[in-house]
């Protein structure tokens, strides 16, 4: 419902060469569109900078993170130290470096496993309906039940606690919620005139989902997934600041944030910096996340 | 009415029936022998053939459930390893506190999102709507325990103006209470303010499109009545069911919460009893707070059909 429309021109093409023309229009159209959301262009940036600081670790981190030096122990920031020392002499900087590559590690594998058990479950529920989705549905309801925080803690109990096993628990205590999105997706898009014509042509069952159902609520279910990061990485933060998740020396923010609490007042710029990262991470996933749902709405023209 | 209600009391029952089921069926994907596991590792012999004989563990899988979940429906969910106490008295013991730092949240919640939600609503896309969506988006996204360290750093170690942590009882000393639990009570509640917020935002604008509602402003009456007189009755509706939804984040960020404030509830309790391998008391807290979630969510269903006629006809939450 953007008061602008920016699409005319292009689509008025002269007849020779149109359909080039309404390729390359339609191609900047897209970014037109795309750069109108100033807010989510600078989220999707920030979110690409986060994800090659977690490819690159290696080469921006200046230290290692987790070497310790007994003489450089909560040492305010300086020109070697930028972020300061924690209370072990270590690089606050470095750490903070190395905790993207857990955290984005933490919150992309989490919600990746939560899609690859609940869209094909959802799918399944929705498709068949009847028996089979009372019981699947009866049984995400029960699952939704569990504080997703407080699952997670439970999983955790049971499984240990590490970074892998933390993942598993976010993962499984988010899978719920792909289960009924997919599910609703797929009971609105059956109705859908080309899926009906897709069956009177007599199309498979598995057919049907896989090539006229899914690639209709993929954008959605993209949406969902960025919106459902950012959590995913705050619960790992939360785990590991718990001592549940992630176990020192690896760098995490979660872990960071919880030394750092000891040394408020001595130390207070350990706990910035790691809070910091999460707090922008997360923002900028959110931003991402609210832009593409605008850009994927197709009434937005 | 009555239809309705039957129905969606007999799918909470369900839903309960079905939490007992993964509770139990985790508690015994823990690897060794379930005596084991609920008596301690320091149990004797004695102990565990106690612990075997109450849960019948000779007996099929089956019978094992009926049994557990028998004793779970009269109260007995065991006894903690830690201080053989019963887990239901550690746990009532610890309630209260978690009930008094929940129940400020959420009227701190309430108080920041409520009102700024109707404002940004009304004064739509303006600089005032933009800098509510912008503080609800940050408050989104802001670690709730990282915004705690934060004002601990601020207000108690800087500015000294609260304590940073701890808990006494508000029979004891009202204003020593009051003053620790405002910090946490704030962090809690900031999170659920920012989802609340937009909720009430998006529901008022809804609202305020309504022929209704147009047909209230052109018979000349005032804005204000035409926002809380007209317009908000039918706005809140979709925020109490956001609400009850909302009650199993509150549960979760007690937990942390609770960690960073040093305040003795259940939150903390759990991840004591996580580090002490105390798998009772996990377990029931577990249980409990599901199957709080599900009442919580019953009573606001069916309050929300008494408040809303026209969900009793269509029988669904989304009659709207």
């Amino acid at each position: 419902m953007a008061p602008e429309d920016g699409s005319a021109p292009a689509v008025g093409a002269d007849a020779p060469g149109q359909a080039e023309a309404v390729a390359t229009g339609g191609r900047r159209r897209t970014w037109r569109r795309a750069l109108r959301r100033p807010p989510a262009v600078v989220g999707a940036v920030i979110v690409c900078l986060f994800a090659l600081m977690a490819i690159g670790a290696p080469w921006i981190a200046t230290g290692d993170p987790i070497r310790t030096n007994w003489g450089q122990l909560r040492k305010a920031p300086t020109l070697a130290h930028p972020f300061g020392t924690d209370d072990l002499g270590r690089d606050v900087y470095s750490r903070v470096v190395w905790g993207a590559r857990t955290s984005m590690q933490a919150g992309v594998l989490s919600i990746l496993l939560a899609i690859l058990v609940g869209v094909p479950t959802g799918l399944t529920a929705g498709y068949y309906r009847g028996v089979t989705d009372q019981a699947i549905m009866r049984i995400t309801d029960a699952w939704l039940s569990f504080p997703f925080l407080i699952l997670a803690i439970g999983l955790v109990t049971i499984l240990g606690p590490s970074l892998i096993n933390a993942t598993v628990a976010i993962g499984m205590a988010a899978t719920p919620t792909y289960i009924r999105l997919t599910r609703g997706l797929v009971l609105s898009a059956a109705q859908e005139d080309y899926v009906q014509g897709a069956r009177a042509l007599g199309g498979g069952d598995l057919r049907m989902m896989l090539r006229h159902i899914l690639p209709n609520i993929f954008s959605a279910l993209l949406v969902q997934a960025t919106v459902s990061i950012p959590g995913a990485i705050i619960a790992e933060a939360i785990l590991s600041f718990l001592g549940l998740g992630v176990q020192p020396p690896t760098p995490s923010w979660g872990t960071m944030l919880n030394a750092a609490q000891q040394f408020l007042e001595t130390a207070p710029w350990m706990a910035w910096w790691p809070g910091l990262a999460i707090f922008f991470i997360a923002l900028s996933f959110n931003l991402a996340g609210d832009g593409l749902r605008d850009f994927l709405d197709p009434k937005d023209y | 009415m009555l239809d309705f209600l039957a129905q969606r009391v007999a799918i909470s029952v369900l839903t309960l029936f079905l939490i007992t089921l993964i509770v139990f069926t985790g508690v015994r994907m823990i690897p060794g022998d379930p005596a084991r596991t609920m008596a301690g590792t320091d149990a004797d012999e004695a102990g565990l053939q106690e612990i075997r004989e109450k849960y019948g563990l000779d007996k099929p899988i089956p019978v094992q459930y009926v049994r557990w979940l028998t004793l779970a429906v009269r109260g007995d969910l065991g006894e903690s390893i830690r201080t053989r106490e019963p887990v239901v008295k550690t746990v009532a013991g610890k309630l209260p506190i978690t009930m008094q730092l929940a129940g400020f949240s959420l009227l701190i919640a309430l108080g920041i999102a409520i009102p700024a939600g109707i404002f940004s609503a009304v004064r739509r896309n303006t600089v005032w709507d933009l800098l509510a969506n912008a503080v609800s988006l940050c408050g989104v996204s802001i670690p709730s325990f990282w915004l705690g360290i934060m004002l601990i750093l601020l207000i108690s170690v800087r500015l000294h103006l609260l304590p940073a942590s701890g808990f006494v009882p508000f029979l004891q000393d009202p204003l020593g209470n009051l003053q620790r639990m405002l910090m946490p009570a704030f962090v809690l509640g900031a999170a659920l303010a920012a989802v609340l917020m937009r909720q009430t935002r998006n529901s008022m604008i809804e609202v305020m499109s309504a022929n209704y509602i147009r047909t209230a402003y052109s018979k000349g009456l005032a804005e204000w009545v035409v926002v809380f007189r007209h317009a908000l009755r039918n706005g809140l509706i979709p925020i109490v069911t956001i609400l009850g939804l909302q009650m199993g984040a509150l549960m979760g960020g007690a937990v942390v919460t609770e960690q960073i404030f040093v305040i003795p509830g259940f939150g903390r309790l759990i991840v004591e009893a996580v580090f002490t391998r105390d798998y009772p008391l996990v377990q029931g807290v577990v249980l409990i707070t599901a199957s709080s979630y599900v009442l919580i969510n019953l009573l606001v269903d069916v309050s929300y059909s008494l408040l809303n006629p026209r969900i009793r006809v269509k029988g669904s939450a989304d009659g709207s």
